[in-house]
């Protein structure tokens, strides 16, 4: 293969684990996040204790998350394809990876969450705040370091996952590092693919880092 | 000081933590413009008193009223009695990622829903009388125990309170910092505010306390004027305790 193909297809690549990778992590947090709030709150200790409610996501939670991603691709084969036509691509891929990062990005959002001092939520309380404004004001914005921390976590994994969706023709780097480097015994093809997935997933730590050191009030100058 | 109207009331209070009474059918009343210190011996049940009057604290015996009306457990009427309630605590607890100001700000625009620029006029007038206008973009990692605590108390006045609580507020803080707080403390007092202020600064108390609560096991023990418990203690249990607070010249042995 000549350089120019390589380099577009890389390229090309590139760009398709960058869109599932992001999409499915956003889409990811539009339902793991309040999950985690969700859990926090209801948990023993929590704002609003309800054993029940807690009782039941966790063991969704955890049950899917038990799922090893490789079979929960498979399995929901049927699914994915209900939602968006078709079980192969970069689209479809999207789907089994929002089901595996939700519980994931429930999890953390609710460690991050925990961390937050009793004591701020108590004083908060005594101003009369009530628990949506507790939720929105102190809990996640005392918490954002940690959460930021989080998504840089979530990303890492999804793209990690995302390249393992390369076995049935999820798209992107993983895609074509299994494709020429695996089937095809195309060695030099599959280095540089996974040189390009440790890149990225360096820059994604880097920078997560960076802006979660950012935004931390509580150390520093 | 019955003749002004009362404020807030628990009237035979019983709080246990599993078996154990933190407060055994204890009572009390506060009434309008009165400073009430609450003393005794660590884990007698004081600060829980503070706490079950913002109703922080579940009870299982007795209730809280507030000008009257009988707090239950419905969170509509807790947060409106904690808007008037003010509480200070031991160590402090302001948002660590907001600033001075914003931490000032936060309850008056989001729970009262009052207009911005007179919560934030307000609010840096009351950290100019605390000392502390310089501090206003600062965040509280910033400050110093005494400083953090200051910015407490003016924390909760933001909120207009009709009485102060003031749990242990000094007990966090190294000795030459306890003046400053207690310091805003006399003030707010000699201002006529209503407090109830739980300590262990006991040459305070005796200041700026119109009566004295003692309590131990959650058990109301005596109670009086400052200067009545203070210089005079009816009980055997009041004179051991402020006798802890006191002591005797050691006499070396060879100058006897």
């Amino acid at each position: 293969m000549e350089f120019k193909d390589m380099f577009k297809m890389l390229a090309d690549g590139t760009w398709d684990t960058l869109y599932m990778v992001l999409i499915s992590t956003l889409l990811g947090y539009v339902v793991g996040l309040p999950l985690g709030v969700l859990l926090t709150i209801t948990d023993v200790d929590g704002i609003s204790p309800n054993k029940v409610v807690y009782k039941i996501l966790d063991v969704i939670i955890n049950v899917t998350r038990s799922i090893p991603f490789l079979i929960l691709l498979i399995l929901i084969m049927p699914f994915t394809k209900l939602v968006v036509g078709k079980s192969y691509g970069t689209t479809a891929t999207i789907v089994p990876l929002t089901i595996a990062a939700a519980p994931l990005i429930a999890r953390m959002v609710e460690s991050s969450l925990k961390e937050v001092d009793k004591g701020v939520i108590e004083a908060a309380f005594s101003m009369g705040a009530s628990g949506f404004t507790i939720i929105r004001k102190v809990l996640v914005t005392e918490a954002r370091t940690s959460l930021l921390v989080g998504v840089t976590i979530a990303l890492g994994t999804i793209l990690g996952y995302s390249a393992m969706a390369g076995v049935i023709g999820g798209g992107g780097l993983g895609d074509i590092a299994i494709r020429y480097g695996y089937y095809r015994y195309e060695t030099g093809i599959m280095i540089v693919t996974v040189a390009v997935l440790v890149i990225l997933m360096q820059i994604l730590q880097w920078a997560g880092m960076l802006l979660s050191k950012k935004i931390d009030k509580r150390r520093g100058k | 000081m019955s003749k002004k109207e009362e404020i807030i009331r628990v009237d035979h209070i019983t709080k246990r933590y599993d078996e154990n009474a933190v407060l055994d059918d204890f009572s009390l009343s506060v009434h309008e413009g009165e400073v009430v210190v609450i003393v005794g011996p660590s884990g007698c049940g004081k600060s829980t008193i503070l706490r079950i009057m913002n109703g922080l604290e579940p009870i299982q015996k007795g209730e809280v009223t507030y000008r009257g009306e009988k707090v239950d457990g419905k969170l509509g009427s807790i947060t409106r009695i904690r808007e008037k309630v003010g509480m200070v605590f031991q160590s402090y607890e302001l948002f660590p990622h907001k600033t001075i100001l914003q931490n000032v700000m936060l309850a008056p625009l989001l729970v009262q829903k009052r207009d911005r620029k007179e919560v934030k006029e307000e609010a840096l007038q009351l950290l100019a009388r605390v000392g502390l206008s310089e501090k206003k973009n600062a965040y509280p990692r910033q400050l110093s125990g005494g400083q953090k605590q200051r910015v407490a108390i003016v924390r909760a006045l933001a909120m207009h309170p009709e009485v102060l609580l003031f749990d242990e507020v000094t007990a966090a803080l190294d000795p030459e910092m306890v003046r400053e707080v207690l310091d805003v403390l006399l003030s707010l007092a000699k201002e006529g505010k209503t407090m109830v202020i739980v300590t262990h600064e006991m040459s305070f108390a005796k200041a700026v306390a119109d009566r004295v609560i003692f309590l131990d096991g959650g058990h109301l023990e005596e109670e009086g004027t400052a200067s009545e418990f203070f210089d005079h203690p009816k009980t055997e249990r009041a004179k051991q305790f402020l006798h802890t607070f006191t002591y005797d010249k050691v006499e070396r042995e060879e100058e006897r």
